[in-house]
């Protein structure tokens, strides 16, 4: 009999510490394993690189509120598909989502602009950004209910449905007629723009998804929604046993899935981009569900996951940037890191065993 | 005598270093001979095949296959002594043919060829008397359609010996009866073929010979025409050994729980509970024997409204003010709103009863977490009613922040139970609340049960171990094929009495 | 409308590749979301194959037949790794197929715009641009007696010899899945790798397989839509969504790989008709661009909501397999 090496078992569940030491593990192996890509790329040595890549993130101060804020929108968008993957309703549709809340959200910038007055815009915008992210998130969730059919595939249809419809939207309202580009909407008024605070202009967008964080960390942990949430991702049979109503459970925590995404769609559109384009959530809503799901659905590690992703992605830009390689450099790195914590979740899973030990026993019976 | 197709000589196995599956076991089983399998729930009897069948490997002990000693370590090498085993749940993809399922795996040199390998499958059916059509999807086929696939692939396979686990638990008598006539087709053909079983009447209408396994020890083989029912009941049983379990006398029963002709289907369609009445008194047990599968899950998932009823219905007698209330057709939280305090110990504790990766608090707010008028968890008092039940059940390890999935299956089933109880209820049912459960946790289970009789509640204990369900029930009622086939007097019931009601029912008597 | 119905299948053709080796991955259960960057990298490697070939000997002077074997085989060598990475991650680790998916689909996107970026300069050559005509036109080489055939030759013999490998894949593709007893098994493994495995299946092996053979093929949609498709000029971004939509096709197909041919060419009218409708805005065409996803949308739900068996996902679709959870 011709025996493998080794064969894997499931583990016990290992103490929380040493699960986060193994994934601390990982990140630094793909941190050297980039630097080593880095090298080979650019000529730098490996300090060197670290050096760039930290400049360019957080080198001077308007780097360092970029790198905020872009943390706060990847971070925001990570914390709105979190209620749905806690429920095991595989919601990649964030990247339509968001957009469905920043095209809501320029259209009250473009149409309402200087017509209403500002706190009134604005309550309108959040307002409209938000249940045009429910309803981009309730559609897929109504027919999961109703027949079960597979959202995955589903939310993700509907990203290109919305992107087509922003295309459409844009060439209708492009400014200059045919250009084929909204531009910056209200360049002159700045109605609609998130106002500055302190100076700052990245500093309130940021101050909404500290606050976001801390209410959907509060919503999982402590709310009555959110440990019905729980239990149905953990088992629809104790739900059902304690008389939840699982359907209900999965459209309305879509609908708020859904709404907090269109949230950041409102953020981009009016705290940084102030236009809208199909490519206004630029991949965020794919990044996203790898930051939640790397962060194991936990808000507090969703801060530092998002804040690792966008630390590298703005360094690996300052490489391209002084090395005139291509900006996608960043993506490669994100995707070696992502690949690394994926793989250091099988060694807190489950355990190799080495086959020699057995064969004793199987001598003995022999 | 011919050499045996099978000997099995001193087989013992044992899972995790402690729990004894099968002890010193020696059976043999000829060619042209049905040989019955009979033992209770847990007496091994599954194990002990799955050693022939490849799934298992003995700890000790030797396998002699056509008088040669034989090594069978996988499935394959089962096949290869051309054994076949036909397991309870059936492993078969639902969207294939009955002919694409019975060839698949096979690497024959020959081509692929469904329209021939159909028309072979279809020439063993006749040759057995099988009805199958080959080409039917099984999605498509009834249970009984199923097994027959089942058990066409594995003579497709060219099996001599074949292993039927249990194999008529899903069929009617009517299948049954088929299937027998089939089973003594292959014996004329010279097949061995060992049926597992724990219906009397079926090993006695069958087999030739019968081994009898009792918590896994090898009590003995018979002959079909020398045994009796009782003769049997009383090899797979056993004496009755004492236990020292508590059993105070019932105070002023009053009816509770009032169940009347209730009959419920399962999601295939098949009655699994049929015409089912009984009544339960507060301050008493009702145990609730049978063999597993009899339609007792069914049975206590329905009262808890978690299975829709196709006929009759549950009343609930409310204490003191006497009112009644209907149960049927209302879910589990309607039925907590009409205020009656219904608890359930389900036979899933990890899958159903409890969440696994949550803690202990965690897991006692399942039943309370809507109390309080915020949209916010109340923990305080999950928490210090998981202190309470760590420290008065000596859950280890005592942390209420210890995710369930880590507790053994003793502190499991505490943290369930004190849950359950902890919500005063008036009506209690467990569901196998002691298997898997060592000494010391049984007793435990068995005095929190006591102490919720003692103050009025109407407790329903569904039991596999009939030395408990003696010494623990005040009335035992037995459950047949998903139809009640007896309620006897836990003081002065006899264990064969029972056994005998249990092989009983449905639609056989 | 013979150029209509020509530029149709022009389009059709990577989505088809892209759907076909889409098929056969979830075929055996598993869905992965990495194929848009599997196209990247398929059309990368097989870019960065032809660039230095063309490179080394001078664009006058190469041989057809490299020139076409060169690509193919970097092509092949690169998506093959990208199947291989996400097989080893969802097969042998057991990773959620999802998020490896989508990452596999950031990190194939970045490889193929980093290197369509910066590959001029990392190689230092001195060329404005890449821009691979004599290559693209070694795989443009049309039969010789196609012109002379009017019509029939434009819409049936005018194309390169890779989309005719394409509707060959898918057409062999359908019937190993169909009428062979690898098809049967590999049904078998998605549907239900527990009796799979029970009946003597390898499941990992198969797993692995049709993973790397299903990457292969869809990186070649990639090689066909740089090389045929865009004359041999690499631009970033340039497939847009047209990975996703390929996973799009699958469902739209039912997973079956000859009607995905049929569906690969309405997938590619539907992304040209714009272009042959008279007095039609341009923002009207974005609209009609969606057309490919709603119609998808709606047979996914007609399907789910029929129940009919045989249309499902297969059943084990997105769950990883483990022995010893029985």
């Amino acid at each position: 009999m011709r025996e493998p090496l080794f064969h894997v078992v499931k583990r016990e569940l290992i103490d929380w510490w040493k699960a986060w030491l193994i994934r601390l593990a990982a990140v630094l192996l793909a941190l050297v394993l980039s630097a080593i890509v880095t090298v080979i790329m650019t000529g730098l040595n490996p300090f060197q690189v670290f050096a760039t890549i930290f400049d360019g993130a957080l080198g001077t101060a308007r780097r360092t509120w970029a790198f905020l804020q872009g943390t706060a929108i990847l971070l925001c968008i990570s914390l709105a598909v979190t209620p749905a993957f806690k429920m095991k309703f595989w919601n990649i549709g964030a990247e339509g989502q968001v957009l469905a809340g920043a095209m809501a959200t320029a259209t009250c910038m473009i149409f309402l602009g200087s017509k209403v007055p500002t706190l009134i815009l604005f309550i309108i915008m959040v307002v409209s950004a938000v249940l045009a992210g429910a309803v981009w998130g309730l559609i897929p969730a109504i027919f999961k209910a109703k027949w079960g059919t597979n959202e995955t595939l589903f939310t993700l249809m509907m990203n290109y449905v919305i992107m087509q419809i922003i295309s459409y939207f844009v060439y209708q309202w492009s400014v200059p007629k045919g250009s084929g580009q909204i531009g910056i909407i209200n360049s002159e008024s700045h109605a609609g723009w998130m106002p500055a605070l302190f100076g700052q202009n990245y500093l309130l967008n940021i101050l909404i998804v500290v606050l976001i964080t801390a209410a959907v960390y509060v919503y999982l942990r402590y709310s009555k929604q959110g440990y019905e949430i729980s239990v149905v991702g953990e088992s629809e049979n104790t739900a059902r046993y304690i008389g939840i109503n699982v359907k209900k459970v999965i459209v309305r925590t879509m609908v708020i899935s859904g709404a907090l995404c269109g949230l950041a769609g409102f953020l981009l559109v009016s705290g940084t981009d102030h236009t809208v384009t199909r490519d206004t959530a630029g991949g965020q809503g794919f990044t996203a569900i790898m930051v939640s799901w790397l962060a194991k659905f936990d808000p507090l590690m969703m801060v530092i996951a998002a804040a690792l992703i966008i630390f590298l992605q703005k360094g690996a830009g300052e490489i391209s940037t002084q090395f005139s390689l291509n900006k996608s450099f960043a993506d490669i790195l994100t995707g070696i890191i992502i690949f690394f914590i994926i793989g250091s979740e099988f060694f807190i899973n489950y355990r190799l065993i080495f086959r020699s030990r057995h064969k004793e026993s199987k001598e003995v019976a022999a | 005598m011919a050499v045996p197709a099978i000997e099995l000589r001193n087989i013992t196995k044992v899972f995790l270093g402690k729990v004894v599956a099968n002890k010193n076991v020696n059976l043999t089983v000829n060619y042209g001979e049905i040989l019955s399998i009979l033992g209770e729930n847990g007496s091994g009897k599954t194990t002990l095949m799955n050693m022939i069948a490849g799934i298992y490997y003995p700890d000790e002990g030797q396998i002699f296959i056509n008088g040669e000693e034989a090594l069978i370590v996988s499935p394959k090498d089962a096949f290869k002594y051309r054994i076949g085993m036909i397991h309870q749940h059936f492993k078969l993809v639902d969207v294939f043919t009955a002919t694409e399922n019975i060839i698949l795996g096979l690497k024959d040199e020959e081509r692929y060829d469904t329209k021939k390998a159909a028309v072979q499958v279809k020439a063993i059916a006749d040759q057995y008397g099988f009805e199958l059509d080959p080409d039917k999807k099984i999605y498509e086929m009834s249970v009984s359609e199923k097994q027959t696939v089942e058990i066409i692939k594995v003579l497709y396979r060219g099996a001599d010996i074949l292993i039927l686990d249990e194999p008529t638990a899903v069929l009617t008598p009517q299948e049954t009866e088929k299937l027998f006539a089939v089973l003594r087709r292959m014996r004329e053909d010279g097949k061995a073929i060992i049926i597992i079983t724990h219906k009397l009447h079926e090993v006695l209408e069958l087999s030739d010979r019968v081994s009898v396994l009792r918590k896994g020890e090898y009590i003995g083989t018979v002959e079909t025409k020398d045994a009796t029912e009782a003769s049997l009941t009383e090899m797979m049983v056993g004496k009755k050994v004492e236990l020292n379990i508590e059993r105070p006398d019932p105070k002023d029963p009053e009816e509770r729980l009032i169940v009347a002709h209730l009959s419920v289907k399962n999601r295939e369609g098949l009655t699994v509970l049929k015409d089912v009445s009984f009544t339960a008194m507060s301050g008493e047990i009702l145990g609730i024997a049978g063999i597993a599968g009899s339609g007792q899950r069914e049975l206590l998932e329905t009262i808890a409204g978690l299975q829709p009823i196709e006929y009759g219905g549950v009343q609930y007698i409310t204490p003191e003010s006497g009112k009644i209330e209907y149960l049927r057709d209302k879910t589990p939280m309607e039925i907590r709103e009409l205020g009656v305090r219904l608890s359930f110990v389900p036979e899933d504790r990890l899958g159903m009863g409890l969440v696994g990766n949550m803690d202990i608090t965690d897991n006692m707010m399942l039943r309370s977490y809507r109390r309080g008028r915020t949209m916010f968890l109340e923990r305080k008092a999950p928490q210090s009613l998981a202190e309470r039940i760590i420290e008065q059940l000596q859950v280890t390890p005592s942390g209420t922040s210890t995710p369930v999935r880590r507790l053994s299956g003793g502190n499991v089933q505490k943290v369930l139970v004190g849950r359950e109880i902890a919500a005063a209820p008036t009506v209690l049912m467990a569901a196998y609340p002691v298997r898997g459960l060592d000494i010391n946790s049984s007793y435990m289970i068995y005095d929190l049960l006591n102490a919720q009789k003692k103050n009025g509640v109407a407790v329903i204990f569904v039991g596999e171990d009939l030395d408990v369900l003696t010494a623990l029930c005040d009335r035992i009622m037995v459950i047949g094929q998903g139809s009640i086939t007896g309620i006897v007097d836990g003081r002065t019931a006899s264990k064969e009495e029972i056994g005998l009601l249990m092989t009983k029912g449905g639609h056989v008597s | 409308m013979i150029t209509f119905l020509q530029r149709a299948v022009i389009m059709g053709i990577p989505l088809l590749f892209g759907a076909t080796g889409e098929t056969i991955t979830e075929k055996s259960g598993h869905l992965n979301l990495g194929i848009p960057g599997i196209l990247y990298v398929g059309a990368i490697s097989g870019v960065i194959g032809a660039f230095f070939y063309e490179n080394s000997v001078g664009a006058a002077n190469i041989v057809p037949i490299l020139a076409i074997l060169i690509p193919l085989l970097c092509s092949i060598l690169g998506s093959l790794l990208m199947g291989l990475i996400y097989s080893f991650f969802t097969v042998s680790l057991r990773a959620n197929q999802n998020v490896t998916g989508l990452a596999l689909t950031t990190f194939g996107v970045g490889i193929g715009n980093f290197f369509g970026g910066s590959l001029i300069r990392l190689s230092g050559a001195d060329v404005p641009s890449i821009n691979l005509t004599a290559t693209s036109n070694c795989f443009k080489s049309k039969l010789p007696f196609v012109d002379s055939m009017g019509w029939f030759g434009e819409l049936f013999l005018s194309y390169s010899f890779l989309a005719y490998l394409g509707i060959i894949i898918a057409v062999v593709t359908a019937v190993i899945m169909r009428r062979t007893r690898v098809g049967l098994h590999l049904r078998a493994v998605g549907e239900n790798p527990a009796t799979a495995d029970a009946a003597g299946i390898p499941v990992e092996k198969y797993k692995y397989f049709s993973t790397c053979i299903g990457s292969v093929i869809a990186g070649l949609g990639g090689l066909y839509y740089i090389m045929d498709y865009a004359y041999g000029v690499w631009s970033n971004n340039g497939f847009g969504d047209r990975g996703w939509l390929a996973i799009a096709l699958v469902i739209f197909t039912v997973w079956k790989t000859d009607l995905g041919i049929l569906g690969a060419f309405l997938f590619g009218g539907l992304l040209i008709i714009h272009n042959y409708i008279p007095n039609l805005g341009v923002a009207d065409q974005e609209l009609i661009k969606a057309l490919p996803y709603v119609v998808t949308i709606i047979v996914l739900v007609i399907v789910s909501a029929r129940k009919r068996r045989e249309n499902q996902p297969p059943q084990s679709l997105g769950l990883s397999y483990f022995r010893e959870e029985r």
